[in-house]
């Protein structure tokens, strides 16, 4: 095999081409394409982070509206194509709309869906005006009931009658932007820790390692929710949003110090490095011109993978009740209305934010492994 | 042998040191201290705040010290099996826990040796049938292991029993056996129950032991020597667990270091949804009425715990295999 390869062919020269060029980020994307999974689970991340910036959009109603009137009502679904009682078919979206039973064993009023009655749904819908991104007025939502006093719980309702569905989305919102923010923050930490201990070595990286060993040696729920706890109840939903970012990227970071500390060892003894300290570079230059760019892709997917991490933290913490607290809407704050068993069973629709946990969650860590694989360039 | 584990417990106590600061920098966090906080409440109840009660407190914890003395007046305390007073039961720290400590210990245990169970067969058996349709599904389970987190598939599993058995799920025992002494028909009642808790623990830990057994052992299996042993003809089964398999499992026990402390954290969110006796509720409970003296010797505990662990399962390594005996001096 070897000796076939080297025989060069004299007496068909090849055409000279000029050489192809293509970015380390292109031939980053021609590998990650070839992980069939990790590419779906790329277009699903995407789907829900548009989800989340386009919230005030696509969710049919506030999420903090309430009406007393559909308590626990259960999830309409969206239908597209009706059959009439003279056989002919109708097309155009519609709910079904409620009626009410009362429940022959606990004597109490439920809601039924009532299959009757068909309330019209329409696409880009006129509604109260509202503010997109918080600074664009817009009167159009993606999808709402033709008359505003239908009830319209396509997922349902919770127990003051508000919307799951719009709950859902503003919600994400939430859990995905924190999840981006404890993040970035430990990668900050992560990166000028983790840089300084492998750039340096000596005594500050023995140290840091022993810290960061010390850290990923406690039990982390515990530690979280005795930092928690120590946040003043009177905070605002901003503050806490941020401390509890603080919070979870105070652990965060040691992952990422970690993975940067070993990339920096490993390409210190580089050639390329060793020439441009004999040129005269300067530590900054060598670390920010030479050798962070040569590993940031791999950066890069360590970021992508400690993202569900701090998704699901956030998530358990705002549902044993130190996260996040009740006026932010998040999926750890809607998975606390599901914590009792009787209305669970009453109201299973309340586990949607876990669904969309597990979603998130399976489609981060697929990702994050094709970013991997494909920024390693001595993989296949 | 004797030298490594002298060093390693010397590092242990080091860890420890420093795990008690953290749990008492905790406990200090709150704003106001323990005893104004007490005597608002004793006020509040319309209870007489006898001076001389209050003084011999400030006194005991060292209040309004530096930070040494007092994190010096609790460390000494506790070596001396002095945890201090929870406020709101009343009543020593430890009466109240060491129970639920032991609950927490055992459904941990368990937890640890049904993933060992689980994944060991598992692990061996995706690897020598490497990319079988069991394989695939071993992936595809161990993938759902890991995304599910705890308590969502804690939920699920208490809905799905409502639903179908119309039982509500939780607790680690009937009322009849809460304070019983231990006895068969009792370990019988809390087997039937921890059956729940200990397997929704035991799923994301089992997903990652499958996966790091199945690499370790596809990079045995690939070695000179399991050919040379196939050419020998010795019998394929004691071909891969004689020897293949033996050195794949020493990676695996290292890997406790980090179970462990994922377990822990996870034990504590189950056994708040499962309504467990163990540890984690009555953190919970106690960080959410700023009850620091409990707070603090639960999250002290759970840590130390954690970090025996750890060093327990370092000296086992090192008792199986001699690479690590001698090649750390």
């Amino acid at each position: 095999m070897a000796t076939e390869t080297m025989h060069l062919d004299v007496t068909h020269p090849v055409a000279i081409k000029r050489p192809a060029r293509e970015s380390q980020f292109g031939l980053m994307w021609r590998r990650f394409k070839r992980h069939k999974l990790a590419v779906v689970s790329l277009w699903i991340a995407a789907l829900f982070y548009a989800v989340a910036l386009f919230a005030e959009f696509l969710a049919p109603v506030d999420p903090s509206a309430y009406s007393a009137r559909y308590t626990y009502a259960p999830p309409q679904g969206l239908h597209f194509v009706a059959v009439n009682e003279d056989g002919g078919w109708e097309f155009g979206p519609y709910v079904y709309g409620y009626k009410t039973e009362i429940d022959p064993v606990a004597l109490r009023r439920t809601f039924v869906i009532d299959e009757e009655v068909r309330l019209p749904v329409r696409f880009f819908a006129e509604s109260k005006p509202y503010n997109l991104f918080g600074f664009i007025p817009l009167t159009t939502k993606f999808i709402g009931v033709e008359n505003p006093r239908d009830p319209f719980y396509i997922l349902g309702a919770d127990r003051l009658g508000r919307d799951m569905l719009s709950r859902l989305i503003h919600g994400t919102r939430i859990s995905l932007s924190i999840g981006l923010a404890g993040v970035t923050l430990s990668l900050f930490f992560g990166i000028v820790i983790g840089g300084f201990a492998g750039y340096y070595g000596g005594w500050f990286d023995s140290a840091t390692m022993r810290v960061v060993e010390f850290i990923r040696s406690m039990p982390t729920i515990p530690l979280w929710l005795g930092l928690a706890a120590a946040m003043p109840k009177d905070w605002s939903a901003l503050q806490t949003y941020f401390a509890i970012t603080l919070i979870l990227s105070l652990i965060g970071w040691t992952e990422l110090a970690r993975v940067v500390r070993g990339r920096f060892l490993s390409l210190r003894t580089e050639d390329f490095v060793t020439a441009a300290q004999l040129d005269g570079a300067s530590d900054w230059r060598i670390i920010t011109r030479h050798m962070v760019p040569s590993f940031m892709s791999h950066i890069i997917a360590a970021a992508t993978l400690a993202i569900p991490g701090m998704i699901l933290a956030e998530t358990a913490l705002s549902f044993l009740g130190l996260g996040l607290q009740a006026p932010i809407v998040s999926w750890g704050t809607l998975l606390q209305d599901a914590q009792n068993i009787r209305t669970l069973a009453s109201a299973p629709w309340l586990l949607a934010p876990g669904v969309c946990v597990v979603v998130i969650i399976l489609a981060m860590n697929f990702f994050g492994d094709g970013l991997r694989d494909a920024a390693d360039p001595h993989g296949r | 042998m004797l030298g490594f584990i002298i060093r390693r417990l010397i590092a242990m106590l080091l860890t420890l040191v420093a795990v008690s600061i953290v749990a008492f920098a905790i406990i200090q966090l709150p704003p106001g201290d323990y005893l104004t906080s007490y005597i608002a409440q004793l006020s509040s109840t319309g209870d007489q705040v006898d001076p001389r009660v209050i003084e011999n407190l400030r006194v005991q914890y060292g209040l309004g010290e530096p930070f040494y003395i007092q994190y010096w007046k609790w460390i000494t305390g506790i070596v001396q099996g002095n945890f201090g007073q929870s406020f709101e039961w009343k009543r020593p720290v430890w009466e109240l826990i060491w129970g639920r400590l032991g609950n927490s210990i055992m459904v941990e245990g368990l937890a640890v040796i049904v993933m060992w169970v689980i994944a060991v067969p598992i692990g061996i058996y995706v690897a020598v049938r490497k990319y079988s349709l069991g394989d695939y599904l071993a992936t595809v389970a161990g993938f759902i292991g890991l995304a599910v987190p705890n308590f969502f598939f804690a939920l699920i599993l208490m809905y799905l029993a409502y639903i179908w058995f119309g039982t509500t799920m939780g607790g680690l025992f009937s009322p009849q056996f809460e304070t019983a002494r231990w006895s068969l028909p009792r370990i019988w009642d809390f087997l039937a129950h921890a059956w729940a808790p200990v397997l929704v623990l035991a799923t994301a830990g089992t997903a990652e032991l499958i996966r790091i057994l199945r690499a370790n052992l596809l990079d045995e299996l690939q070695k000179p020597y399991v050919t040379t042993a196939r050419a020998k003809g010795l019998p394929e089964w004691k071909v891969i667990l004689k020897y293949p398999v033996r050195l794949a499992l020493n990676p695996l026990i290292s890997t406790i270091g980090w179970l462990l402390p994922a377990l822990v954290s996870g034990s504590v969110i189950v056994s708040v949804v499962m309504n467990l006796p163990t540890a984690g509720p009555m953190l919970l409970r106690s960080l959410t009425t700023q009850d620091m003296y409990l707070a603090g010797a639960i999250i002290l505990l759970l840590s130390v715990l954690t970090v025996i662990g750890t060093v327990i399962s370092d000296i086992l390594l090192a008792l199986i295999d001699p690479r690590i005996r001698y090649g750390s001096k």
